[in-house]
């Protein structure tokens, strides 16, 4: 059985973001790249699955330019088999749908019977890939899981749902789960590793070679866009509350009961 | 073009949550069109119109007992049709994350999640969201004929009912046992009775300079629990352990949005910002006047947080 793991480049967390002209995106000349924290533990698992002897391959997949080749050779260092790259530029300004349909082809293609994802790309922040990707694969789906074990075709996980309250679950490949923290612990590649990775295959593959018609993806079929891209309003001026610790904390106490009538 | 918006109330022990009349309100500011509200199982749904829907969609079968997410998609694609509705609005919940992207590839419908405003352009929804971890927002257009869209819990405030009833619509889906694809085979339920950091109104958190389980248990829960407050941390907190996964807040814990913020020697890093700083108040208790913290806080107190914390509590029970 073929592990298919997404990965995304996303800009690292501590980044200061700069807007276009057009305030529709970021600029990305000088910001610099890393795997998705959310891939990591996704990686991670599938890792751990092949080396229990539960899948035979550790596929990634990312849809992406030449510049996530530095972030793909770090997923094959860390132990992936190989990589698949699906760059066309047919699928430049695509929706989550459009992506999804560009992976969701790739993975299918490549005859994956469990696909791993990251909980949510940082920079988008949609969570919406997955589940997009488990639909069009006609698989089962589950989100945001932090445990996970697989018995043959069948398998359990655990997610947090709504209200506090845990859910134990099951089902049968295939099936898209997407990884949560909690879930491992992701190594990191190792200068064997990475000498390893050099020989791995990164493959680049056009929608055509996957059969999607290009009117499937891109800025066309988007039947989502943005614009008005801008910085989240200021917070007004905060105020530090002086005296010692006792007058600060009953100062305190009374502006949030009747300034901020928040208690 | 608009045929109205229809609302997915999420019910908790047969009522309906917070979140459900948040929807409703602002579905109904929204004036775009028709309001009417979507429920998967049985609950007592008196209190939906009188928050607004004029009609209850309510799908209900053996099969929808539990949730699954094959079950659950069958049952909202139908209740859509059956309502006519252009925008389908959930609540970002865990249930609405986990079916609507997988509801949006089925009808090829435009999905706008996560969103924080909601306008009405020329008839329209539109939605502004944060993205880049809350570095940014951004509008969000959708120009499918149907048009889903997520707002953050605690985005609008709840005002009282402004009366109204609400006919109800049973909704057969036709799901059945085979549509239950990921079947929920044990519930755990969460550790403490307070509400879901998500959608918590209130929440007192803890960083690293906790220095330990024991100081975390005895310092900050007891102030939130003085409070009726959630639990929060920062990574630096849970992965030292004196604090679970799922309380951890941030670019990659939980994104929160309540009332008030409480942050107990926690520095202000951006990933942990990124998780809070939508908070209507935050109040930062430091040592270190320099702390980044500081620049996003309401009110701040600089000060040993060992001292400052039990100080509150007591000044809180007093009054
Ligand atoms: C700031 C921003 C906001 C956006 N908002 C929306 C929106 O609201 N609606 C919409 O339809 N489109 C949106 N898009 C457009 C877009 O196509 C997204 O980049 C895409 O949908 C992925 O969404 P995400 O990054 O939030 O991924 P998520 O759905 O959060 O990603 C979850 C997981 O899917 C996998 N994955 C995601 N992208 C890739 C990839 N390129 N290659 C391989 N694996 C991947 C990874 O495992 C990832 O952890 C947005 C794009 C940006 C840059
Ligand atoms: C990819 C990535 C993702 C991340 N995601 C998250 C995330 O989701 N959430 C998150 O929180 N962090 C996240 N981080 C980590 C983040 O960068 C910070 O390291 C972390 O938030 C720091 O936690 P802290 O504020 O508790 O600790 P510190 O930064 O060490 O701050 C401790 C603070 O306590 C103060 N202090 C010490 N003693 C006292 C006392 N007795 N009384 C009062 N004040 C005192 C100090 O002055 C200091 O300001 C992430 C990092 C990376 C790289």
């Amino acid at each position: 059985m073929i592990i298919g793991v997404c990965i995304k480049q996303v800009p690292a967390t501590d980044t200061r973001i700069r807007i276009n002209a057009e305030a529709t995106a970021i600029l990305t000349d000088d910001v610099k790249f890393e795997i998705n924290p959310y891939d990591e533990y996704a990686l991670e698992e599938a890792l751990r699955l092949k080396q229990a002897g539960k899948a035979t391959e550790v596929v990634t997949f990312t849809v992406g330019g030449a510049d996530a080749d530095a972030r793909i050779r770090d997923g094959l260092a860390r132990g992936a088999d190989r990589a698949v790259r699906i760059d066309d530029p047919a699928l430049a300004g695509s929706d989550s749908l459009g992506l999804a349909r560009a992976l969701a082809a790739a993975l299918t293609a490549e005859g994956v019977g469990l696909v791993l994802a990251g909980r949510q790309a940082v920079d988008g922040d949609s969570s919406t890939i997955p589940a997009m990707i488990a639909e069009l694969m006609g698989a089962a789906q589950v989100s945001w899981v932090d445990k996970f074990e697989m018995d043959g075709e069948a398998f359990t996980a655990q997610r947090a749902a709504g209200g506090g309250m845990r859910e134990v679950v099951a089902g049968r490949l295939p099936a898209v789960v997407s990884c949560d923290k909690g879930l491992n612990t992701p190594r990191y590649a190792t200068l064997p590793g990475i000498l390893k990775a050099k020989s791995k295959k990164i493959a680049v593959v056009g929608i055509a070679e996957l059969g999607l018609s290009a009117n499937r993806v891109g800025a066309g079929a988007a039947l989502v866009t943005f614009s008005n891209m801008g910085p989240p309003p200021q917070r007004p001026a905060g105020r530090i509350l002086s005296g010692d610790n006792a007058t600060a904390v009953a100062e305190l106490v009374r502006l949030l009961r009747d300034e901020a009538k928040v208690i | 073009m608009s045929n109205g918006i229809l609302v997915f109330c999420e019910f908790e022990a047969g009522r309906p949550r917070k979140t459900a009349f948040e929807l409703l309100q602002r579905a109904v500011a929204l004036g775009a069109g028709p309001v009417s509200a979507l429920v998967v199982g049985d609950g007592d749904t008196s209190a939906l119109g009188p928050n607004g829907a004029g009609k209850v969609y309510q799908v209900s079968a053996p099969a929808l007992a539990s949730y699954s997410t094959g079950a659950y998609t069958k049952a909202f694609a139908a209740a859509l049709a059956a309502s006519g509705a252009s925008t389908l609005l959930a609540s970002a919940s865990s249930v609405a994350r986990d079916v609507l992207p997988r509801l949006a590839a089925r009808l090829g419908a435009g999905l706008a999640v996560e969103c924080t405003e909601l306008r009405n352009v020329g008839g329209k929804v539109v939605g502004r969201r944060p993205v880049y971890a809350g570095k940014a927002l951004v509008d969000v257009t959708i120009n499918s004929p149907v048009g889903i869209f997520t707002l953050r819990p605690n985005s609008y405030p709840v005002v009282a009912a402004a009366g109204g009833s609400a006919t109800v619509v049973p909704v057969d889906a036709q799901v059945s046992d085979s549509d239950v694809d990921v079947r929920v085979t044990d519930t755990v339920a969460a550790s403490s009775t307070t509400a879901d950091l998500t959608e918590a109104e209130r929440i007192v958190s803890g960083g690293r300079s906790l220095k330990g389980k024991e100081q975390f248990d005895a310092v900050v829960r007891p102030l939130a629990a003085a409070l009726g407050a959630t639990v929060g941390a920062s990574r630096a907190a849970v992965d030292a352990g004196y604090a679970g996964h799922g309380e951890q807040v941030g670019q990659t814990g939980k994104v929160v949005n309540p009332s008030l913020y409480i942050a107990l020697g926690i520095s202000g890093a951006i990933q942990h910002l990124a998780g809070m700083r939508t908070s209507r108040v935050i109040v930062a208790v430091n040592k270190d006047a320099e702390a980044p913290i500081f620049q996003y806080a309401t009110y701040g107190i600089v000060g040993d947080l060992f001292e400052v914390a039990p100080l509150l509590q007591a000044e809180l029970s007093r009054s």
